[in-house]
């Protein structure tokens, strides 16, 4: 089938495999050195044009609030790029976590392209870095991080703010995965609308819903070109699109990615999945996540501090959500918590009188 | 006591420095008597005349060609434009205190190093993360080796002006050093969040310092909370959210053992909405600090008449 718009004229649409950035969530960041290269190597080998490795939240995100590296980063990044052969290392960085050296380090380490996020509403924290990235010759990508959150024209005049800025594709990034079908079409056309031949347009999926491949169908349908997935939906939540199911739903459609499909499996069955603590699951959890709108790598945080504080997984999620917390507030997690605790221990109260 | 007070002027006429008039007026120490920038058209001018303060468009020019010049300026502009001007103020033996991220005097946050700097030509109050944060890191590492201390700010979006906006890695880095060379901790890491919710959240701090082994967490909890007690004081809507959450070391943790505060600050709403806790505190410890010096210098001309 043809597409609006596509990568370029022998190729539909660029993949990038997210494992080793969103999949450090769910790995608790304890990446080793040995897990990395076995993986880069692995998607490499079938195909994958682009490769993220970073800590889950961007460049400089070892930290107490998300959860320290067992390997630094700048390491894996190193790794990644010397284990590609063909396939290009990208990097994210989150302004206000990360900061411009740390972009710096990623380029000397060999990351060849610079995935600058910020909350959909907020793209000019961002301004700096792409500009910084791009006067070093990065290739730049902006991500509004949330955009369920906002309507298609709010993200088009954002999408605008990182493009004037420098950034050459700005994705529409479904963290929480809660956007479903048309509500993906419709910010990806209005993007490029605004944007026109400017910049292009990704779609960065979760699986919280279950819809993430077909998401990303309507998204590249709808103009987007460039495309996330995880193998194995190694990611935050329920996980990212499963970028081996997606390689073989584009090829039934006719869409070329440059993927080779058996071997993309392979990957994801015998190397990326042994690097995993367990399966990304569509489990309660992570279904209220998608339902009402909460971001996607607070799930393993969640989870810590129900336990520690003997509260409700899905409850302190459902309240992450009333409060309209944005990526980057997991300590909140904690005071949510408490809060939690403080009404059960006074509804307790009242019952014993 | 003597009756004059000392003169300031306020250079910067936006939400800052329009707050800053507010809380200078109602000063016992501190008349704030000029305040300039550069915009005719401004609200705060407009506010600032309307308070019977002398008010110039001609930028720091103006201020200095007069012939009465003030004790105080505070400089509520822009790091680049205070680095430009801190050298004249000097010059003209007016001292300044310095609301920018410039940098240009020893970093002050008023309940942990202000007596160190009565003297100092040049303040400067860090960030606002830094004065709502940097003390209960100090608390923390005046009871106990502090090996790592790492701040979360999350502000409301439409607190965040665009200065904060167009270099955010100033906030991350000067925040920092902060968290190093005044709160204590031998390695310091600054977090900041922008929220867009509405209505906007009020500004929310988490603090979180690593502890040595056999922490005495009693003598660490009574610090926090009499440093909360001390912000207070200047900074009425400064609470802290909960008791202290003291942690043993896990994987989670990094392998090591932490306390972590959660701070609310809530803006006094002078000018800016309450909400703004964030730029709040940054004009109280501004306030704060220019009492110090003008107390300081008032003493010292009272026993100078005596004598």
């Amino acid at each position: 089938m043809t597409l609006a718009r596509t990568y370029a004229e022998t190729q539909d649409l660029r993949l990038t495999d997210t494992s080793l950035r969103d999949g450090s969530h769910h790995k608790r960041h304890r990446f080793t050195a040995e897990e990395t290269r076995s993986i880069v190597s692995a998607l490499d080998g079938a195909g994958v044009p682009v490769i993220e490795v970073t800590h889950g939240d961007g460049l400089g995100g070892s930290s107490f609030n998300y959860g320290f590296s067992r390997t630094p980063e700048q390491e894996l990044i190193a790794l990644a790029a010397q284990t590609a052969t063909t396939a290009r290392i990208a990097v994210l960085m989150l302004p206000g976590v990360g900061i411009t050296d740390d972009i710096a380090i990623a380029q000397d380490n060999g990351a060849s392209i610079c995935r600058i996020a910020t909350h959909c509403t907020e793209a000019d924290v961002a301004v700096q870095h792409f500009g910084f990235a791009r006067d070093r010759g990065l290739e730049t990508v902006g991500f509004l991080m949330m955009a369920h959150s906002q309507p298609p024209e709010v993200l088009a005049k954002q999408a605008r703010i990182m493009v004037d800025a420098g950034c050459q594709c700005v994705y529409v990034v479904d963290s929480a995965g809660a956007l479903v079908l048309e509500q993906v079409s419709d910010r990806v056309a209005a993007i490029v609308a605004e944007v026109g031949r400017e910049a292009q347009v990704g779609f960065h999926g979760h699986e919280n819903l279950g819809v993430g491949v077909a998401n990303s169908v309507a998204a590249a349908r709808a103009g987007a070109v460039q495309i996330d997935g995880s193998a194995r939906r190694f990611g935050a939540g329920a996980g990212n699109t499963p970028l081996e199911a997606f390689v073989g739903v584009c090829d039934k459609l006719g869409i070329t990615t440059g993927v080779d499909f058996f071997a993309i499996a392979d990957a994801a069955e015998d190397v990326v999945r042994p690097a995993m603590p367990e399966e990304c699951l569509l489990d309660r959890s992570a279904l209220v996540m998608g339902y009402a709108g909460v971001y996607s790598s607070f799930l393993k945080h969640a989870a810590r501090q129900a336990e520690r504080y003997g509260v409700g997984e899905a409850e302190l999620l459902v309240r992450a959500g009333q409060r309209k917390l944005v990526g980057g507030q997991e300590d909140q997690l904690i005071d949510i918590a408490l809060e939690l605790q403080r009404e059960a221990g006074c509804s307790g109260a009242d019952r014993r009188h | 006591m003597n009756e004059r007070k000392q003169t300031a002027a306020i250079v910067g006429t936006g939400n800052i420095g329009t707050d800053l008039l507010y809380k200078l007026s109602r000063s016992r120490w501190i008349e704030p008597t000029w305040m300039v920038g550069i915009d005719p058209t401004s609200e705060g001018l407009r506010r600032a005349a309307d308070l019977g303060v002398a008010t110039g468009t001609a930028g720091v020019d103006g201020l200095l060609d007069r012939d009465e010049l003030p004790d105080l300026v505070f400089e509520a502009t822009s790091a680049a434009v205070h680095r430009d001007n801190a050298a004249r103020y000097a010059e003209a033996g007016i001292r300044a205190i310095d609301l920018t991220p410039a940098a240009v005097g020893p970093y002050v946050v008023p309940p942990v190093n202000l007596g160190e700097h009565r003297d100092a030509p040049n303040l400067n109050l860090i960030t606002c993360g830094g004065q709502a944060t940097i003390p209960m890191v100090y608390a923390v590492s005046r009871i106990v080796d502090v090996d790592y201390a790492e701040i979360v700010a999350s502000v409301a979006s439409v607190s965040a002006g665009p200065g904060t906006r167009a270099n955010i890695d100033e906030f991350t880095r000067t925040t920092g050093t902060g968290i190093e060379r005044i709160g204590g901790a031998r390695r310091g890491k600054a977090i900041i969040v922008l929220n867009p919710a509405e209505p906007p959240m009020i500004m929310r701090d988490t603090v979180f310092c690593s502890l040595p082994p056999e922490a005495d967490t009693d003598a660490i909890g009574e610090s926090i909370t009499r440093m909360a007690a001390d912000i207070a004081e200047y900074v009425p809507g400064y609470r802290l959210l909960s008791e202290p959450q003291f942690e043993e070391p896990s994987e989670a943790t990094g392998g090591m053992a932490r306390v972590a505060i959660f701070v609310e600050v809530a803006g006094a709403g002078d000018f800016l909405p309450s909400y703004s806790g964030n730029l709040d505190i940054m004009t109280a410890a501004a306030v704060r600090v220019g009492e110090e010096l003008a107390r300081v210098q008032t003493g010292l001309q009272d026993k100078e008449r005596v004598s």
